[in-house]
């Protein structure tokens, strides 16, 4: 049997990137997609990828805030900014007379547990980043406003009903989450 | 679906972008949003050995307005113009064509100026830059030069940049006082490309349609203007032929067959889009005339 000979002379450049908070580098080629990067080089595989041009939005993650598509970036674009992905999501709970720090499914996270907004779950990444940051610009959205805040998404298991709900429930337990800091903060003052 | 392998530079300012672009030629590609290029590299349908990534040149992200014109710089995102409030007061018609791009989070990176570079007949923004009788401001290491709109799209895809070419600005003009906008498109599916669309521009002064015109989205070759001034000229917009300005436009353009619609179902959408469009334009002028 022959011996196949792979020789990668493609060079590789070093990427510096912050993501959730913290900075990671890794050896990549230039060609390196940004949801790649994330996945191969610094094993975040949470940000999943479907159609590599643009149209699922699976790979959606937060650039400085706002999302975008880790498939139609490449990483060594991403090097000046911010990245959150679903990971980054989770929020960090304060018990306002412990001072006890608890890791807590942010609202869009626990809406999806509770509305079943999920069945195979391979979009779901997706669907929490885009909803995340939709949800800190309109916190109060009609079901139509949900719908379309949802539009870019693609889900083959096709439960949206489930997903529009999962919206509405986020936005109410953004609010109440709001409200109670808001309630706590006046307690100590 | 992985692009093959390229350079990429990250120029910090104009002068340097057009270095390269000088040196690379037909090898270099401008990186802006990358919202169309990146999925033709992951597809493979280009495969350039320099990519120039205009990202983290500073100046380019500003929209300034002067009373008849909207300038785009090249890494102002449509995000970015859909929300401006100033842009939207002078040139409505931006903002009704921007929420038809594509999706809210491509919106959020693909840039203006990179949609009206990159030609497609498909894209909302070249058929608005045609209707406004706008133009793009065009810098190499040769010079700068402006092209109007009217000779800037050359056919699917293909534009008068030269290689060593970039667009660093769209200049959109604006319309004269009593002219009222509109736009629509019918797509398979929310955001995607679509099967036909048409934007309208219609002026009323003293009660009458002084001037009408329209230009299209995925059925002409190139986004040319379609001018109506002379079937409308003198109506009243509340009694217009629009059926005969609608057989104008399906006259007009030439819609492709292919997987998502006939040639004949998208010249159909052509009519029914421009009335729709010259109507609600013409209401919205007379308003406007109105003072309203």
């Amino acid at each position: 049997m022959s011996e196949i000979i792979v020789t990668d002379t493609e060079p590789l450049v070093q990427i510096t990137l912050r993501v959730n908070d913290v900075v990671h580098t890794a050896a990549a080629p230039t060609r390196r997609l940004l949801s790649d990067f994330l996945r191969h080089e610094l094993r975040l595989t949470g940000t999943h990828v479907g159609c590599e041009h643009g149209v699922c939005g699976a790979c959606t993650v937060l650039v400085d805030g706002t999302p975008m598509r880790s498939c139609l970036m490449f990483a060594v674009s991403a090097q000046d900014h911010e990245i959150t992905t679903v990971e980054g999501l989770v929020e960090a709970v304060v018990d306002a007379e412990t001072g006890t720090v608890t890791p807590t499914m942010n609202p869009v996270q626990q809406a999806f547990i509770e509305c079943h907004g999920l069945q195979c779950g391979f979009c779901t990444p997706g669907f929490l980043t885009t909803i995340t940051a939709y949800l800190r610009e309109n916190p109060d959205p009609t079901e139509t406003e949900a719908r379309e805040a949802i539009s870019g998404n693609l889900c083959r298991c096709t439960g949206y009903q489930n997903i529009v709900k999962s919206v509405l429930r986020a936005a109410e337990l953004q609010g109440l989450r709001a409200a109670k800091i808001t309630r706590e903060r006046g307690a100590t003052a | 679906m992985k692009p093959s392998a390229f350079v990429h530079h990250a120029p910090r300012s104009v002068d340097e972008a057009l270095a390269l672009l000088a040196e690379y030629g037909h090898d270099g590609k401008v990186l802006a949003g990358g919202q169309s290029l990146i999925p033709i590299l992951n597809m493979r349908l280009a495969a350039p050995g320099h990519l120039v990534d205009i990202n983290r040149i500073t100046g380019l992200d500003t929209v300034e307005i002067t009373p008849d014109t909207v300038h785009i710089g090249a890494l102002v995102r449509h995000a970015q113009l859909e929300r401006h409030v100033e842009a939207f007061a002078h040139l409505p018609l931006l903002r009704q064509a921007l929420v038809n791009v594509a999706h809210p989070v491509i919106r959020n990176r693909g840039t203006t100026v990179g949609s009206i570079a990159h030609a497609d007949p498909s894209g909302e923004m070249p058929a608005v830059l045609a209707l406004t009788s706008g133009y793009v401001d065009v810098a190499s290491s040769r010079g700068t030069r402006t092209i109007a709109a009217s000779d800037f799209f050359l056919g699917p895809l293909e534009s008068a940049l030269a290689e060593d070419e970039m667009a660093t600005r769209a200049s959109f003009g604006c319309f004269p006082a009593g002219t009222g906008m509109a736009f629509a498109e019918s797509a398979r599916r929310h955001g995607d490309y679509a099967l036909a669309g048409v934007a309208a521009a219609v002026t009323v002064r003293d009660g009458v349609i002084t001037s009408a015109h329209a230009s299209f989205v995925s059925v002409t070759p190139t986004p040319d203007v379609l001018d109506l001034t002379d079937l409308l000229a003198g109506s009243e917009p509340g009694d217009c032929d629009w059926a005969a300005a609608a057989g104008l436009a399906r006259e007009h353009v030439d819609p492709d067959t292919d997987i998502h619609a006939s040639g004949e179902y998208r010249r159909m959408l052509v009519g029914v889009l421009t009335a729709r469009v010259l109507a609600e334009a013409a209401a919205t002028a007379n308003l406007t005339a109105l003072g309203a």
